[in-house]
């Protein structure tokens, strides 16, 4: 079992999400028992593992839209299950979350889907600085031509692209990624890889890449963390990871190659 | 093996009630939700106006067609019988008590309940499922408060609009066919269709259509707003808020008209 923290002046640095102790069950089936994490400020951490092994349900919990069962979640230094809705939503506020789909609102243009969450949330916000904001996502992800586009008219990748643009126009120093690479090509693939790395660094965001795709894992994490039966197997740099003699993460990693 | 399917039966008996059980105490839940959240701030104005005359528009055509064909075909079911005692002069008032006091509340409901009630919870369901609810919170904006406050204000206000527009078609389709076979005036139809039509009809009238356009909204968004397994999810979500929503406003009708008449008879 690797520690948590690889590299030992990451410790020095200041911690935006720290797990301890988390267990989460649905029904009779446990899919989370005992995670422990701490995500760095401007560090990407892929956490790796098969279908249905709690990858997404741990974003859930950060995110408060799931509570745990047991166990810490720490946001920022606040508590996530026990905070105000007001204080969880000011902390949604600096959360950006990309879903799988990209969960773009059906009924609304790209423009609007962009527009929703300033709008809503700062009431006084210029027209012109919306706009503005709008254009600024639109360009780092690329498709500023689609702005008046409905969701229904993009690709796939289009889709997850406008998703991670959505989730950037509140300027959140978080970035959650579920499955980014999921469904696409391999080309579209390698493009959102490298945007989650543009990001990184143009935001300067801390992130978190949920993810069964190795490469994808291999590119974009600055520390992989290998999930498997509720519990983190190993966590550190890529090839430390992998060169486990873990019987569960060889099968992975000589499944996703012959893949 | 008797034993077993006994078994078996009970099991399936306890789980259907157990999950019946849970529905209801989850379904009162998400009403008093509805009732916390509808006088906290924020309150979204425009998008309530916007889905009033969403509902309102689209409902009007199928509102306007079945109103006139029910008004227009009530008559001429009803005139056999009072003309075999030569009360045809009766048809005003007859068709005026029978809208005012039942028909057209209750045929915007069945109507709206089948083309607003499916398309909330077809709508919802898919935002569900699609993550695009889940999508909403992270962004820090209550879901329950923009998509379910909202709709179930906008339903319960256009539906008592629609109420009464479809009370008029119904009337304006009844004087055509009394018009045509009796040959009486507008006026004299207008006069004897509101002659036996008191205050108390008009505002049951309009408690009933709001009830009802309530019932339509708050099942129809409950279902959206629970909807699981993907697309057939959505499917139930739709079929079930119809459903459900015809079941109630029949039960609501029965409990109203005996508050009605027994206030009527005081």
């Amino acid at each position: 079992m690797g520690s948590f923290v690889s590299d030992p002046e990451k410790e020095k640095l200041e911690t935006v999400i720290s797990i301890e102790g988390l267990y989460k069950s649905f029904d009779d089936l446990q899919v989370l028992s005992g995670i422990d994490l701490i995500l760095h400020r401007q560090e990407n951490l892929t956490v790796l593992g098969r279908s249905g092994s709690g990858k997404s349900v741990l974003l859930k919990i950060i995110t408060g839209l799931l509570k745990p069962d047991k166990g810490d979640v720490y946001v920022f230094g606040k508590r996530v299950d026990k905070i105000s809705l007001t204080e969880l939503n000011s902390l949604r506020l600096r959360i950006g979350f990309s879903f799988q789909s990209g969960a773009l609102y059906d009924s609304m243009n790209v423009y609007q889907n962009l527009a929703f969450p300033l709008t809503m949330n700062y009431k006084n916000i210029d027209r012109k600085e919306v706009k503005r904001s709008i254009e600024e996502v639109l360009d780092a992800v690329a498709l500023s031509e689609k702005i008046y586009q409905m969701p229904a008219d993009l690709s796939g990748g289009q889709r997850k692209r406008i998703g991670i643009a959505r989730a950037l126009i509140t300027k959140p120093e978080i970035m959650l990624y579920d499955e980014p690479t999921a469904g696409l090509d391999p080309i579209t693939s390698v493009e959102i890889i490298d945007l989650i790395n543009e990001v990184q660094h143009k935001y300067n965001t801390s992130s978190i890449i949920i993810t069964h795709d190795l490469t994808c894992a291999k590119n974009t994490g600055n520390r992989i963390a290998m999930l498997g039966d509720g519990k983190f197997l190993q966590v550190g740099k890529f090839d430390v990871v992998f060169s486990s003699n873990d019987e569960r993460i060889k099968g992975f990693y000589n499944y996703n190659f012959i893949q | 093996m008797k034993q077993k399917g006994q078994i078996r039966r009970r099991y399936i008996f306890t789980k259907n009630l157990d999950s019946s059980l849970t529905d209801i105490y989850n379904g009162f839940k998400f009403f008093v939700q509805f009732f916390k959240e509808l006088f906290r701030k924020p309150f979204y104005f425009r998008e309530t106006v916007n889905q009033t005359f969403e509902i309102g528009i689209r409902s009007l055509g199928l509102i306007t067609i079945t109103g006139f064909i029910v008004g227009f075909v009530f008559v001429k079911q009803s005139r056999p019988s009072l003309e075999s005692f030569g009360a045809t002069s009766w048809l005003p008032s007859l068709m005026g008590i029978a809208t005012v006091r039942a028909l057209g509340p209750l045929v915007t409901a069945l109507i709206t309940a089948g083309k607003v009630g499916s398309g909330i919870g077809a709508e919802l369901g898919s935002m569900k499922v699609t993550e695009q609810i889940d999508a909403m919170e992270v962004s820090a904006i209550n879901p329950f408060k923009y998509l379910v406050v909202t709709r179930v204000v906008a339903a319960t206000v256009s539906i008592c609009l629609l109420a009464l527009y479809c009370d008029f078609v119904e009337l304006l389709g009844s004087y055509m066919n009394i018009n045509s076979v009796e040959g009486i005036s507008i006026q004299t139809f207008l006069r004897n269709a509101f002659s036996s039509i008191y205050f108390l009809d008009i505002f049951t009238n309009v408690i009933k259509a709001a009830t009802y356009g309530f019932t339509i909204g708050m099942v129809g968004c409950y279902k959206g707003f629970n909807a699981t397994q993907g697309t057939r999810g959505v499917g139930m979500a739709a079929n079930k808020a119809v459903v459900f929503s015809i079941f109630l406003i029949f039960m609501e009708e029965f409990i109203i008209v005996q508050i009605v008449n027994w206030i009527r008879y005081l």
